[in-house]
């Protein structure tokens, strides 16, 4: 029983920290709480499904357009939402606010075309389930473990290994610097966004798998509890983001086994809660941004 | 008479008003809430639970639904004392969505169905008093002890607290009133529309709220009261608007942010 | 011995700013603190006026103990302090800032906010405008009354802070460097508003890199050099004090008057 709940925990985790994965990545490079990250999810996960409806592919189809749809939002975010106020240089909690706006756009404009209801994954996309032991496991969340896992594995070699991963992180740790040293720091911005925005797409397209329920208001749900994992986790370390996740997957999961449902999502509430009152700066964060 | 459209908008107006002065306070401080859609609810749910199913007086349970709302702005304003800019922000939506949630749980208030057949006591005579009587305590802020203590500590923390203020107070303070009057647009709000579900509360009702003070140029109460009437108004004015209501005040706030991130009144004073 | 510092010491990591300091400020004198740079001034300041706490050692007003408060509960203990970059309400005007200034010596008007009818000014209000025009009489800005602070010239600015600091009727003031950025004009013009200040009853304890201000209107000087006390008197006995020559010799203030 329990092993089942961890795995079913562990594989919700994973998703969570695909999310505060991508949060993590554009706090780092710009010192910025995405709040419409959520949204950015939510369109993936309905560019999967469309096109899944529309060509009748399958479920990588449906990753790949989810992914790529939130990959090139992410892209358009930054460059109309963000870049232009970040040039003015003005009060340094604008573009924060400016992503409030973009999300409520794009939430509002996914309901106005597909509608408000929930939407699920056509049936003959349902999963294939195995008995091991006590726990059964379906084809769905392995293959949820596996993408995620791939997808942080991917990451982590492309910070650590390539030069352009590199040029990331250097530009997190200071702008400045790294201008110095030849790096375009509005390049990587953007490729920041896009990275953290397909991710977060792909993170879309499974949860919308698992859960069979897509809808425009996905984003909020997900993408407040994507935000206190990368606060749990610290703010701007990807470690922390996926540590973070796991954490939150598994407490939520553990809850509703061992204590009442209803309270599955006051989980994230009383977490975020508990970090910003004992521990703002999370477990791997440096107090450097908290100057309380 | 006015017509019954009119009154509406007018109405609206004035709950829009307390609703962005009750927000205008804590900025003032240099406290960004992103959660008044949550003292709102409180507000509304607790006026109209009372007057429901309890027959108390209206005057009674407004203002025990403000105070219900001022004692959580209170509790919420101790630990916005130990954080500041972004952690605010998430942490006051956070408390939005806290509330939105349990009452989406509260069996007593509906749940998710929401409260019906709340009567109508808001009349516009009553609103315009209670809505100049709101405006003119915030002229009087302007000369007053507090009123500079506030403005003082948004100005320069340090140097407020080194002149004797202490910091602690203030920011309970104003997270107290700014809730209690976001309580009482809450239950003027639910005694004209007579439903309340919780969704019409959640974080889409704050970033509005937060969209009339910014669009006012939050440097002083007037600009708030203007951004409240605009944000009424608009809609009314540009007809297509109707239903783009939410995108067009999305748009709006990144707009905003980029040509002029402190509002069209301008900056302080 | 209205403030007494006893065995003070601040460290930051690994570095020792403020080493076992002991010192005691008389009443109604002006006293200063003066070092080369980085010997440890500021950092004595700021934990003094409560702004950070000590490492070890306290702080002592008239026999309180201060080390462990919040700033704005020693001031109203009677300690009141100047910034060296100086730290206005710059969005207020210049008689605003001062009225702030009487916050502690007044009661709150929260509930007669509600109350009163609009445009009638009450009389806390009237003595507080009162109190605050007078001490803008004081350091010569009545006129400027209207001016928002943040468009004041450095002189002026520094002024304005010292009157609201007055304004809370300290019995200690801290003046953090009053006269940098001054020219000798405003550096006499402060020196006399100095003197004023403790002629009127408020002892004064300032820290400068001014060698003659700090020789000409100190009843007692401290030397700090490397966070320590290194002498201790009158100005003359600092003045010729080997230990003191040596630590600003090389310093531009070596040519000490």
């Amino acid at each position: 029983m329990l092993e089942q709940q961890l795995l079913n925990g562990v594989m919700l985790g994973s998703t969570y920290a695909l999310i505060a994965i991508g949060y993590t990545l554009i706090f780092g490079v710009l010192h910025l709480v995405h709040l419409a990250h959520g949204e950015v999810f939510m369109v993936g996960a309905f560019a999967g499904l469309a096109a899944v409806k529309f060509t009748g592919g399958d479920i990588f189809t449906a990753l790949v357009v989810g992914t790529a749809a939130s990959a090139l939002v992410g892209a358009l975010v930054e460059l109309l939402a963000i870049r232009p106020i970040r040039r003015r240089k003005g009060h340094m909690l604008a573009p924060m606010i400016s992503t409030i706006g973009v999300g409520i756009v794009l939430q509002e404009v996914v309901a106005r075309t597909f509608g408000a209801e929930q939407v699920g994954f056509p049936h003959r996309m349902e999963p294939v389930s195995w008995h091991v032991g006590s726990v059964t496991v379906t084809s769905l969340q392995l293959l949820i473990l596996g993408v995620s896992i791939v997808l942080m594995v991917a990451l982590h070699l492309f910070v650590t290994r390539t030069k352009l991963g590199m040029a990331m992180r250097a530009t997190a740790e200071d702008a400045g610097i790294a201008h110095t040293l030849g790096i375009r720091s509005e390049r990587i911005v953007l490729l920041t966004f896009v990275i953290a925005s397909g991710l977060g797409g792909a993170a879309g397209v499974l949860v919308g798998l698992a859960f069979n329920a897509i809808s425009p208001f996905m984003g909020i749900d997900m993408g407040i509890k994507g935000l206190v994992a990368m606060l749990l986790g610290g703010l701007g370390n990807i470690y922390g983001a996926m540590a973070g996740g796991l954490i939150i997957g598994l407490a939520e999961v553990l809850s509703v086994a061992y204590l009442a449902s209803s309270y599955r999502d006051a989980f994230a509430f009383v977490i975020m809660i508990a970090v910003l009152l004992l521990r703002p700066r999370g477990i791997f964060g440096s107090t450097h941004y908290v100057e309380a | 008479m006015l017509d019954q459209y009119t009154q509406s908008v007018l109405i609206f107006m004035g709950i829009n008003v307390i609703l962005a002065l009750s927000l205008y306070l804590p900025i003032s401080a240099g406290l960004l809430s992103l959660g008044q859609g949550g003292f709102m609810s409180i507000g509304a749910y607790t006026s109209a639970y009372l007057t429901l199913n309890l027959a108390w007086p209206f005057a009674l349970a407004l203002a025990a639904g403000s105070l219900a709302a001022g004692i959580v702005g209170l509790l919420v304003g101790f630990p916005a004392l130990r954080i500041k800019g972004v952690y605010l922000i998430i942490l006051t939506m956070g408390f939005g969505e806290i509330v939105r949630v349990f009452f989406l749980n509260f069996e007593p208030t509906g749940a998710a169905s929401g409260l019906g057949g709340i009567p109508g006591h808001t009349t516009l005579p009553l609103l315009s008093v209670i809505a100049v009587a709101v405006l003119t305590d915030f002229w009087q802020l302007r000369r007053s002890r507090i009123g500079r203590a506030i403005a003082a500590v948004r100005e320069d923390e340090l140097a407020a607290e080194i002149t004797g203020i202490s910091l602690t107070r203030v920011k309970v303070t104003v997270f107290a009133i700014g809730g209690a009057l976001a309580g009482l647009g809450g239950g003027l709000y639910a005694h004209y529309a007579s439903f309340i579900d919780p969704a019409q509360f959640g974080f889409q009702r704050s970033a509005e709220i937060f969209v009339m003070v910014l669009l006012g140029g939050m440097g002083n109460f007037f600009g708030a009261t203007l951004g409240a009437f605009t944000v009424t108004l608009l809609p009314e004015l540009l007809r297509f608007l109707q239903d783009w209501r939410m995108t067009f005040f999305g748009t709006l706030l990144v707009v905003m942010m980029i040509v002029r991130p402190w509002g069209i009144v301008g900056a302080r004073r | 011995m209205l403030l007494e510092i006893r065995d003070l010491s601040r460290s930051f990591g690994g570095y020792q700013a403020v080493s076992a300091v002991s010192t005691s400020v008389q009443q109604g004198s002006i006293h200063a603190i003066i070092g080369p740079n980085g010997a440890g001034k500021t950092t004595l300041f700021n934990v003094v006026s409560g702004v950070l706490p000590p490492t070890s050692g306290s702080v002592w007003l008239d026999g309180e103990k201060l080390t462990g408060l919040r700033p704005d509960r020693i001031a109203r203990m009677g300690l009141v302090r100047t910034f060296q970059g100086v730290r206005l309400f710059g969005a207020m005007t210049v008689l605003e800032n001062v009225q702030t200034g009487r916050h502690i010596r007044t009661s709150s008007d929260l509930a007669a906010m509600f109350l009163r009818p609009p445009g009638r000014e009450s009389k806390q209000e009237a003595a507080i405008r009162e109190r605050a025009m007078a001490l803008l009489d004081m350091v010569g800005l009545a006129r400027q009354r209207a001016v928002l602070a943040s468009e004041l010239a450095l002189a002026d600015q520094r002024r304005l802070e010292i009157a609201r600091a007055l304004a809370t009727e300290p019995r200690l003031l801290l003046l953090d460097e009053p006269v940098a950025g001054m020219n000798p004009v405003e550096v006499n013009e402060a020196a006399q508003l100095i003197r004023r200040i403790r002629d009127s009853g408020i002892t004064v304890l300032l820290t400068e890199h001014h060698m003659s201000l700090v020789m000409k209107i100190s009843d007692q000087i401290t030397v700090l050099n490397y966070g320590r006390k290194i002498a201790e008197g009158t100005a003359r006995q600092v003045r010729e004090d080997p230990l003191v020559l040596e630590a600003y010799l090389g310093a531009d203030e070596a040519e000490a008057h």
